[in-house]
């Protein structure tokens, strides 16, 4: 019987020691957005790792790679053109309207 | 006990069995890219939430039950790595292995939806439900809400396609033990494997969303 | 075997006794549970026309009541007519139309291929359908929806009575349909080409599908997921769609509009690519600039998802979002002309015959362009605050949806009825509807534009009085649009039993679909074809017959 790949344990040890360094850090009080940014990078690091070895998706065909880029590329066009919207509004409790009308009365702005 | 096996016959459409398992395996990767949108949506409905209401987030986060949570986290990278070492197997024709290795996978599969089902009985006890028996005394009672809302719809989801991959893993282990694969035949481990290996990553993304919100906060 | 060789033996009643419509059993069994990708087609043709049907007539009873303000219908009928004639026609035909129909019988054809990757999801993608669609109609026939077939919140979560949840199932079960569908399509251009066909020799109608399915499988999963909070929301009573629960009604129309707005593409894109075959082989020349088409397609399929919110100008976005997507909606419109200007010069000094066909396919691109500049009028901010919900508006997509891509449809359907059913098809019934449709579109629709351009809004049952002589024009259109419509389903079922038999190349046209023979035998071609030219290598005149 073969023995088991190496390199399968380990990337099971960095995912798991992964795991454990993002749920410590996220008890840091840490300045801004410095916790999120810290634990979705993690998360990013244990995706590639399981995308890499796991699911090979390097070493496949050009092919293969290319919907897997697809999908996460029309996913950044969702939020990043949400963004030019959320990013840019402005929602006043007076129920302000976006487009200038000329109506607008300068104590309502912020 | 290597065994190569005979070579399969491919289906009518199909030239050969290796054009078989290449459009398999391609045709499995762009359904994985229907799903990241999938997901995608409900990701953008909390990015929403959490940007518009980052205190009520925080507090709805404390109340996420974090050691189930990072069990259930190491429960999936390892039956990740169980599923790898599955196809490694089928890879070599180790029938045996391969079928103990499956069997493992859909185990560490019913071992975190048991989990989750216990999580779900604590969070239903605390009122925390949306919609059902939600109650909540808190300035962000509201934001609550809707985080849990966002929470049951995204680990629901991902629940329903934990159970799927349980279901063909556990059909994958009956065949294999009847050797229905080889060396040369091993396309539906190598495929399912891609499903359950992404049902992980989707997960992998939802642990920090979900259960390390607002932990360093008061 | 070459894709250019032209067997055509237009007097020859060849009777191929092999083909798909006999091997394999005339049961009906044998047809529920068959997995030939020209069966499965066969199978959507006739669901699809059923619900064209439904969705026609109640776009009747609309023009009906709009005869004469107020109108028939009580105010909350009219609202369910619309939001069925919507719900039907958008999802139950628009979507489905050209890919699963025609897409499904020629992808494999086209490309040389036995059949597409996975013809038992294929079989699951039909089922799929008439399940949503059985469902639809269930929820209209106990009491209907009417929330429009956009479903706004905090209408359709919060407000409406009618059984919105039931038709937020069906189009969610349609979605996964028009997934699978797509999935199919993408793995069997890439995968299951005969040897020497390679991309550059593809017929633009693959390309086209292609280009589709791409929309339809990175979109249609983001409808999905926004139907289901759509559907917890109103079950739960809980918001996130909605403010008065602290939610933003404006996060659903961006999730709802990723993907309608795409869809439209979904709508028009497969008709590109009937055009596209059509007006070179009725015109003898090949296809001017194929690359530019073809990249024009993918083009749109990629840009056609950075545009969405220009559905949402008015709706309280930002200003800046407004102009960001005001500018990318113009940039569309690119590649969209790129397509109009080669069919045009695909025309020039052509051989043309005005075949049915022909027709629809002139028909369309004339459509198509009034649609499309229209569509740059809309994508301007400033006057789009003045025309939106309007029934400039309506106008606009309807040239595009009708005047487009059911154009199309019906082109492509009479274009390949020979291929499909092995008959003749009646040419000066075919003529006489395809005139009838185009006048009577036009007699329906421009009215619309001035009605909508002098401020008559959409979505209400009754108007002020002087509207009403562009309204009785329009209403009178539509009469003998549903005319134009009903012919061919009469010669087309004649020609069925009576029509001549058609050989397998009536039209000397290029492509493998041609020569096999009709109707096809069940895996396509007795040899795998090997293709050594380009498509479309069409000489001015029609061959007698090449040896």
């Amino acid at each position: 019987m073969t023995g088991i790949p190496r390199s399968y344990l380990f990337t099971w040890a960095a995912l798991v020691a992964l795991l454990a360094a993002t749920l410590g850090l996220a008890y840091v009080p840490m300045p801004g957005p410095l916790n999120i940014v810290l634990a979705l990078g993690i998360s990013v690091a244990k995706a590639l790792l399981v995308l890499a070895l796991f699911m090979k998706l390097f070493r496949a065909p050009a092919l293969t790679r290319a919907a897997a880029a697809a999908g996460l590329f029309w996913l950044a066009v969702l939020f990043a053109l949400s963004a030019t919207d959320y990013l840019t509004r402005k929602v006043d409790p007076v129920g302000d309207l976006s487009a200038p009308t000329g109506r607008e009365h300068r104590s309502g702005d912020r | 006990m290597s065994e190569a096996g005979p070579l399969p016959r491919p289906e009518p459409q199909y030239a050969t069995a290796g054009q078989q398992a290449e459009a398999a395996a391609f045709g499995m990767w762009v359904f994985l890219a229907t799903e990241i949108l999938f997901f995608g949506g409900l990701l953008l409905a909390y990015t929403w939430l959490r940007a518009s209401h980052p205190e009520g987030v925080a507090e709805a986060g404390r109340h996420t039950k974090v050691v189930i949570g990072s069990v259930n986290t190491l429960v999936l990278l390892t039956s990740s790595l169980t599923m790898a070492l599955a196809v490694h197997a089928a890879e070599q024709g180790r029938r045996k292995a391969l079928t103990r290795l499956l069997a493992v996978t859909a185990l560490l599969g019913l071992l975190f939806l048991g989990l989750k089902g216990y999580e779900y009985h604590g969070e239903w006890t605390e009122h925390l439900v949306p919609g059902l028996n939600f109650h909540e005394d808190s300035p962000h009672a509201r934001t609550i809400e809707l985080f849990y809302f966002l929470y049951f719809l995204l680990t629901g989801i991902h629940g329903i396609h934990v159970t799927i991959g349980i279901g063909l893993i556990a059909w994958l282990a009956l065949r294999a033990r009847h050797g229905a694969f080889s060396a040369r035949h091993y396309t539906p481990v190598e495929v399912t494997g891609l499903y359950w290996h992404f049902v992980d990553v989707v997960w992998i993304f939802l642990y920090p969303l979900i259960y390390l919100v607002g932990r360093s906060g008061p | 075997m070459t894709t250019a060789t032209v067997t055509g033996k237009p007097d020859e009643p060849v009777v191929a006794t092999r083909n798909y419509l006999t091997e394999g059993g005339v049961t009906l069994r044998s047809w529920l549970l068959t997995r030939d990708h020209k069966r499965i087609a066969i199978l959507y043709t006739l669901s699809i026309t059923f619900f064209f049907f439904v969705g026609g007539a109640a776009a009747t009873l609309i023009r009906l009541n709009l005869v004469t303000p107020p109108g028939i219908f009580t105010p909350d009928i009219y609202n369910r007519l619309f939001t069925l004639h919507g719900v039907i026609m958008v999802w139950f035909f628009l979507i489905p139309s050209i890919p699963n129909t025609m897409g499904n019988f020629l992808i494999p054809l086209m490309i040389g291929a036995k059949d597409l990757a996975f013809p038992r999801l294929n079989l699951l993608s039909w089922y799929l359908y008439v399940g949503a669609g059985l469902l639809a109609l269930f929820a209209i026939l106990i009491g209907g929806v009417d929330t429009g077939w956009t479903f706004y919140t905090p209408f359709s979560s919060l407000y409406s009575n009618g059984y919105v949840v039931l038709a937020l199932a069906a189009v969610l079960a349609v979605g996964f349909s028009s997934i699978l569908t797509g999935l199919n399509f993408i793995v069997t251009t890439h995968r299951m080409r005969a040897p020497g066909m390679t991309w550059y020799r593809l017929p633009v109608f693959v390309w086209s599908n292609y280009a589709t399915s791409v929309i339809m499988v990175l979109a249609t999963p983001v409808l999905a997921i926004t139907l289901i909070l759509v559907a917890a929301e109103r079950l739960l009573k809980v918001g996130i769609f909605d403010p008065a629960l602290g939610g933003d009604p404006l996060l659903f129309q961006h999730l709802f509009w990723f993907y309608s707005h795409p869809a439209v593409y979904i709508m028009i894109l497969p008709g590109f690519g009937v055009i596209s075959e059509i007006v070179p082989c009725f015109a003898r020349k090949p296809l001017f600039g194929y690359r530019f088409v073809v990249w024009s397609s993918i083009a749109i399929s990629i840009i056609g998802f950075f545009v969405w919110a220009h559905h949402m100008f008015v709706a309280g976005i930002s200003l800046y979002a407004g102009l960001v997507f005001s500018l990318l909606s113009y940039v569309i419109a690119v590649p969209s002309a790129i397509k109009v200007f080669n069919w045009t010069a695909t025309l020039h000094k052509g051989w043309i015959s005005f075949d049915a066909p022909m027709l629809y396919a002139l028909g369309f691109i004339g459509l198509f362009t009034i649609g499309g500049l229209t569509g740059l009028f809309v994508a301007n901010l400033a006057f789009d605050v003045h025309v939106t919900d309007t029934y400039f508006v309506v106008a606009h997509f309807h040239y595009i949806m009708v005047g487009g891509m059911v154009s199309a449809y019906f082109g492509g359907l009479h274009y390949w009825w020979p291929k499909v059913t092995g008959r003749l098809y009646p040419e000066w019934w075919a003529r006489i509807a395809a005139l009838l449709i185009f006048f009577g579109f036009n007699l329906t629709f421009f009215p619309q534009f001035i009605l909508g351009y002098l401020g008559m809004e959409r979505r209400y049952y009754s108007y002020p009085p002087e509207f009403q002589a562009w309204n009785i024009l329009s209403s009178a259109g539509a009469s003998v649009l549903a005319a134009g419509y009903a012919l061919p389903f009469f010669y087309l079922g004649w020609s069925l039993f009576r029509g001549k038999r058609a050989g397998s190349n009536p039209w000397a046209a290029t492509g493998l679909e041609w020569q096999t023979s009709s109707p096809p035998p069940t895996h396509n071609f007795d040899r795998t074809p090997t293709v050594t030219r380009p498509p479309y290598q069409y000489r001015p005149e029609p061959e007698p017959q090449d040896v």
